[in-house]
């Protein structure tokens, strides 16, 4: 099995970035980022398998468990908190983007081609040929920057965030064997925590103002 | 003793937070200030020392900044036991367990030889001093420490993926990837260079926002202006300092590579891009808290455009993380101090500082001096002898620009903080109730006095110890 048997999923993820560029609703583009994180919980062993020189039944125990873990936090907890630190205001389940839904969606696209074109400078391993693997990660990498800097909620700029990160673990992929797995156990542990803090911070907000747009957190200027 | 460096701030930090009592609590703070200093001295005196399998491991470039956090943060911590009992309303729980968790990941930064590992500790400095710069609770400051922690998140995981790409370029090679420091600048020259460069364009982009370079500074003026004075003189003088150390080790992998021009030339332009930055918005500046962040944008600038420079300027900016960091110690504690007796963070409503406070005034004063290089204070020393590098290696343009900026820098402080401290004070001024007192004034006399000293005498085991560091980053011990 090589690192091919992923790109049917990696396609699924960069389509997703699609969705979550054009959406305009909130619930719709939490359950886009949940989902593209259970994809990449899925894809982890997979391309732990595809990888190994050997190409035989590498999938330990600790690996699934991780896989799973990966799953839980991005696909349930996090969505989950995330949802639980906004009941508290009227908050409004529309999206309303500085830029336009249909701009982001073209700079998105713009954006996808950019990095596959880039993507031909950066020369890969005989045994990691996947013509996807870094174009879904930059791509998914832009696609976080663009929904946190042209959202003006606080919870898209959140949602931005966990998709920015999803892009830098496809392309940590990669480097499955390299990665000792504390290093991996100690990234997710940080990605938990920090939107766990950005969670409490947001419920802040709500209680300081009454919707929690990051228009109300924009006193401070020159 | 490498382990304990790191582990046993983490046990004080869990002792801050068991302690109930309000008054007693930020106590802690000095005492694990103390035994960490200690244990940094002996530290610093050792030619070896590693731990955790080698994911640990004190170099000369890391002897410096370590010596560097310890005195930090110990005269940092012994401003909070007089800073908190002014603010005694607040519950200091959350704060003091965090400022010590905050020295732990520092400390794990500087020794640690895992690039993994360091950037793991990096995102946690992030995360950790949220809760400081949100101490005073109002939604300036919430909108201060969203923008941080957005920021400098993004930043940091810019930073994440430009170190997976240094481990595939060692996987390129044909190598035994690695995120292991040693590992990486042994096998240096076989790195795959596209992947090099992609790699450190993303590192410093990322390191460089937490470090507050611009164009990503755009967090440093509210977070600086909204935290307390303790919590800017940290952010200013530790955590910016840790990001460039962080940098400092790519640019170590790419001199071991050989490859390091275009490092050098990207840090040149970003460093002179951030002076110019500092030194526009530092005119005029209405909130002397901003200033001072304005300030620190410039200083970063000056730190990567010496090692830009390289040669001798790596030595002069190595001398001047030092100096920056001890005086940003004065300038922060002093505006804190004029904050609070004023009650005001605006120019246009202080007046008359020398009068109202007579101690903190002079210190302030003392700090704008140092901090725009004039003898016979420390930075002085570091800037001129940067100054000097880049002339000397022909870098007239760089040079030129540089002091041209200091001068702006110069004016434009300069005109702020003399409107402060001359005058008379307002009425409303003088009937607050804070006053100078020696628990808030001793720790900054003790910066002044190390830039006053350090500004006259390097002493020989400092001048040894940085120029190794430099021989160190440069490659060619």
């Amino acid at each position: 099995m090589s690192l091919t048997a992923i790109d049917p999923f990696l396609v699924a993820v960069v389509l997703l970035n699609f969705f979550l560029l054009g959406t305009g609703r909130l619930k719709a583009l939490i359950f886009a980022v949940a989902l593209q994180g259970a994809i990449l919980g899925i894809i982890y062993p997979l391309a732990h398998q595809g990888i190994h020189p050997s190409g035989s039944n590498v999938v330990s125990l600790r690996l699934l468990a991780l896989a799973a873990a990966m799953i839980v936090i991005k696909a349930g907890v996090m969505p989950r908190m995330l949802v639980y630190a906004m009941r508290e205001a009227n908050v409004s389940w529309r999206i309303d983007p500085y830029i336009g839904l249909t701009t982001s969606l073209l700079l998105g696209a713009v954006g996808t081609g950019l990095a596959l074109v880039l993507s031909r400078t950066l020369p890969l391993r005989s045994e990691h040929a996947s013509h996807l693997l870094v174009p879904a990660s930059l791509s998914t990498v832009l696609t976080g920057f663009l929904v946190l800097t042209t959202r003006r909620e606080a919870l898209t700029q959140v949602l931005g965030y966990l998709v920015l990160e999803n892009g830098i673990f496809i392309f940590g992929l990669l480097l499955v064997d390299a990665l000792p797995l504390i290093v991996e156990v100690g990234v997710l542990l940080d990605l938990f925590v920090g939107v766990f803090v950005m969670g409490i911070i947001i419920h802040h907000v709500n209680r300081q103002f009454t919707a929690s747009t990051s228009d109300h957190l924009s006193a401070l200027k020159e | 003793m490498a382990e304990l460096l790191v582990c046993l701030p983490v046990v004080w930090a869990a002792l801050a937070f068991a302690v109930p009592s309000n008054r007693w609590r930020p106590w802690v703070l000095p005492a694990g200030g103390l035994v960490q200093l200690v244990l940094a001295t002996q530290a610093l005196q050792q030619t070896k020392l590693t731990g955790w399998d080698n994911w640990l491991n004190l170099d000369p470039l890391g002897k410096v900044f370590l010596g560097l956090i310890s005195v930090l943060f110990f005269l940092c911590a012994c401003y909070a036991p007089g800073y908190l009992a002014q603010r005694s309303q607040r519950n200091n729980r959350v704060l003091c367990a965090c400022l010590m968790l905050s020295l732990a990941m520092m400390t794990l930064i500087i020794l640690s030889h895992h690039l993994g590992l360091m950037w793991v500790a990096m995102e946690a400095t992030t995360l950790i001093s949220a809760p400081g710069l949100y101490f005073n609770h109002n939604p300036r400051s919430l909108e201060a420490t969203w923008k941080y922690l957005l920021i400098c998140s993004v930043g940091i995981a810019l930073a994440l993926l430009g170190s997976l790409f240094l481990a595939y370029a060692a996987l390129h090679g044909g190598l035994q990837t690695s995120l292991l420091f040693d590992d990486l600048v042994r096998q240096a020259p076989q790195l795959s260079r596209p992947w090099l460069h992609a790699a450190f364009v993303f590192l410093f982009v990322g390191y460089g926002t937490k470090m507050g370079l611009a164009p990503m500074h755009t967090w440093k003026p509210d977070a600086y202006g909204e935290a307390p004075g303790m919590i800017g003189a940290l952010l200013a003088g530790g955590l910016t300092n840790c990001a460039f150390l962080c940098i400092l080790r790519f640019v170590h992998i790419a001199n071991a590579a050989h490859d390091v021009q275009f490092a050098h030339r990207m840090m040149v332009f970003v460093g002179l891009f951030s002076m110019g930055v500092g030194a526009v918005f530092m005119v005029r500046q209405r909130d002397f808290k901003r200033m001072l962040a304005y300030s620190s944008v410039e200083h970063m600038g000056i730190l990567v455009l010496g090692i830009g420079i390289g040669g001798a300027a790596t030595w002069a900016a190595l001398l001047h993380t030092i100096n920056n960091a001890m005086t940003k110690g004065i300038l922060f504690l002093s505006a804190g101090n004029i904050h609070r007796a004023y009650e005001t963070k605006l120019t246009a409503d202080v007046r008359g500082v020398l009068r109202r406070l007579p101690l903190s005034g002079w210190l302030f004063l003392l700090g704008f001096l140092a901090i725009t290089g004039s003898p016979p204070f420390a930075p002085f020393v570091s800037e001129f002898s940067l100054l000097a590098a880049a002339f000397r290696q022909g870098r007239f343009i760089e040079g030129a620009l540089f002091a041209i900026m200091l001068l702006v820098v110069f004016i434009g402080f300069g005109a702020t903080v003399t409107s402060m401290v001359f005058g008379e004070p307002s009425p409303a001024a003088e009937s607050t109730t804070i006053r100078d007192s020696l628990a808030t004034c001793w720790p900054i006399v003790g910066f002044a006095l190390l830039v006053l000293v350090l500004g006259v005498y390097l002493p020989p085991p400092l001048a040894t110890l940085l120029r190794e560091a430099a021989a160190f980053l440069e490659n060619s011990s």
